[in-house]
């Protein structure tokens, strides 16, 4: 038999799939008028929804006054920090622009969709007309050095120097708002705004991470004293409401650390935050360790790994990803709770808004106020969770 | 990779006068009530390859894994290569760096490419230099017949492949005694010759093994002794022509006839 296997091939016949036809037309047929009980709520609902943007939109765009906003921008935006040095703040503003523009250039992806979201925020600002103008010089610099950056970025790829910039900017960034004695000082008690809303944000999510998966390996520690200490600590913090121990951390912290330290408001609130997030966060990842087959731990054994770097080099990375959408929820839970710092007389943007919501000359004006506090919360939770969906298809969680 | 290649080509000593790799004296272990391993003896010589065989449940994947300490025993004593497993914690990692172990379910590190899978433990178990672990793990994938997958992702190869990056993943930690669970009851047929197949090779360097195996044929090819295991111990043992051809015991009969 002579047959050989392009023969064989030639035989079965390839079938293509059928290509589906996409017309509007077709589209509003199929899935909007296919009955009359469709096409009824279709123009029902037509009807309802524009209504409703009218009413929205003609408050929005003329009813509206906007220069309450406009007017406190600085105030909402950066608190009390002293107008002569809000350089330092731009400053800040100006190297993050900096290592954003290099990072999209190196690692593209995620961070390009980021880098094109740091640009058009400060686009945005240039593009206002009552931003002020040393505001707009500083944006305009920083969003040129972006630019520069991401070209940049491209031609050199130095990961390592990048990476350890990124490490250093938060105590930079601290440095020059702070001063710490070179600079002249600037008290956290006049740090407010969005400036601090970030910063508290920040600085919760970034120390309650290692802090949460340190407490969710202890959990599962065989050493009693360390597994019973971390279930007691996680299991106490998730039963008490945020506030409380915010209050806790504006009482106790001082009475603890005793006479001589003082540590002012905001850095309270920061440990408080950082205390509650890291329970959260530490259950989990408590998760995701739960989630790693019994395989893994065998072959890790077998091949004769000790339990620390068998954690680090194949639980730990495993468990983390698959938690990333957990985590980033918890992130995104914690940016929002920070505005319950108002409670304990610490001024963040919802603060600043609450109390500029009484200045006589703009009475009345609550609602643009927090209609603008809202679309800034809005569009940086967005951004997050953006990020966090690139972020889990390109480790490839999903998929395995 | 042949099948004809001569068996023990590295030594040519008699398997009693060789020296001793594994001494299992009197091993008993409980699975709460249940007695999952009944005075088991069993000794290993250098280069000798072991095929343990029995019906599921018998304790034979068991008693695999407490040769490096993945289950405890609670009495008798199991020395491998000079050193008694005991609750020291240096012991258990010395053993378990000279011991490499291949799993039905292959446990590859989903989130590392193959050479990464294979260069991990070198590098920071036996802290070998990097160059030369990777220089090793490229010749391992090139024995194992699949150098082209050596920056792919686990997910991306097939059941037989990823088997047989196992097996030149436990090879990198260049190991005394190789030891094989059930190493292709998880494949589909036609991935069965390939890791069979490289298991002969590898019997075929001198490499000490036990196997626990449903393969009759790669049994009876390949072991240079056999034992079966049935209700937690050991009910015969011998050379593949005595144990499959001349069963003694009648378990060994029965287990034969509802296998063959």
């Amino acid at each position: 038999m002579g047959v050989n296997q392009a023969d064989i091939m030639k035989e079965t016949t390839v079938l293509q799939a059928p290509k589906k036809n996409r017309t509007v037309q077709k589209w509003l047929k199929d899935n909007m008028f296919s009955s009359w009980l469709n096409t009824f709520f279709t123009i029902a609902l037509t009807i309802l929804l524009f209504f409703l943007f009218k009413v929205i939109l003609s408050w929005v765009l003329f009813s509206a006054d906007w220069t309450v906003v406009s007017v406190h921008l600085k105030l909402l935006l950066a608190g009390q920090y002293p107008n002569a040095e809000l350089w330092r703040v731009f400053l800040c503003i100006f190297l993050l622009s900096l290592l954003t523009g290099f990072s999209s250039g190196i690692w593209n992806g995620t961070m390009t969709q980021l880098g094109l979201f740091f640009a058009g925020l400060l686009a945005l600002c240039l593009a206002l007309p009552f931003v002020s103008v040393e505001a707009k010089i500083w944006n305009a610099a920083s969003l040129l050095v972006l630019v520069c950056g991401y070209f940049g970025g491209k031609k050199l790829p130095l990961k390592k120097t990048v990476l350890f910039s990124w490490l250093m900017l938060f105590p930079v960034t601290i440095f020059l708002l702070s001063g710490f004695g070179i600079l002249p000082k600037v008290g956290t008690n006049l740090w407010g705004g969005f400036l601090l809303t970030l910063l508290l944000a920040v600085v919760a999510i970034v120390a309650s991470f290692p802090l949460g998966v340190l407490l969710a390996l202890g959990r599962r520690s065989r050493l009693p004293a360390i597994k019973y200490f971390c279930v007691c600590y996680i299991e106490f913090i998730r039963g008490i409401p945020l506030i409380t121990i915010l209050y806790v951390a504006q009482l106790m912290v001082p009475l603890f650390l005793g006479q001589g330290i003082e540590l002012n408001n905001a850095v309270r609130a920061m440990i408080g935050m950082t205390l509650f997030s890291a329970a959260y966060l530490a259950e989990n990842v408590r998760g995701g360790l739960q989630s790693i087959p019994s395989g893994q731990y065998e072959a890790s054994h077998a091949l004769g790994f000790s339990t620390p770097l068998m954690t680090f080099f194949i639980i730990l990375p495993q468990a983390l990803r698959a938690v990333i959408p957990a985590m980033v929820g918890q992130f995104i839970a914690i940016f929002k709770d920070t505005t319950l710092v108002t409670i304990v007389g610490i001024i963040d943007i919802l603060g600043m808004a609450q109390n500029v919501a009484k200045n006589p000359t703009f009475l009345g004006k609550e609602m643009e106020l927090f209609l603008f506090v809202a679309a800034v919360f809005f569009v940086f939770c967005s951004m997050l969770s953006y990020v966090s969906r690139r972020l889990e298809r390109s480790l490839g969680v999903g998929e395995r | 990779m042949s099948t004809l290649m001569p068996k023990k080509s590295a030594d040519n000593t008699p398997l009693e006068q060789r020296e001793t790799m594994i001494e299992c004296k009197d091993v008993n272990k409980w699975f709460g009530e249940l007695h999952v391993l009944k005075n088991v003896d069993l000794t290993v010589k250098k280069g000798e390859v072991l095929v343990i065989l029995g019906p599921s449940g018998s304790g034979k994947s068991t008693f695999i894994r407490t040769l490096n300490a993945l289950e405890e025993i609670q009495q008798g004593s199991i020395t491998i290569d000079g050193t008694t497993l005991t609750d020291d914690a240096g012991n258990i990692e010395t053993i378990r760096k000279e011991t490499g172990m291949v799993f039905q379910q292959f446990n590859l590190f989903p989130h590392m490419t193959i050479l990464k899978n294979i260069m991990l433990a070198p590098i920071w178990v036996r802290k070998w230099p990097k160059d030369k672990v990777e220089k090793t793990a490229l010749e391992l994938l090139k024995r194992v017949g699949i150098p082209e997958q050596a920056n792919k992702y686990p997910g991306q190869l097939s059941g037989g492949q990823q088997q047989r990056v196992a097996i030149a993943r436990a090879l990198a930690m260049q190991p005394k005694i190789m030891l094989f669970d059930e190493p292709t009851s998880a494949l589909d047929p036609e991935m069965i010759k390939e890791v069979l197949d490289v298991m002969k090779e590898l019997a075929g360097t001198g490499m000490t093994m036990v196997v626990v195996t449903h393969e009759m044929n790669f049994a009876r090819e390949v072991a240079d002794r056999i034992v079966l295991f049935d209700y937690g111990e050991i009910i015969e043992s011998g050379t593949p022509g005595e144990l499959f051809d001349n069963p003694k015991h009648d378990r060994t009969k029965l287990f034969l006839s509802q296998i063959l």
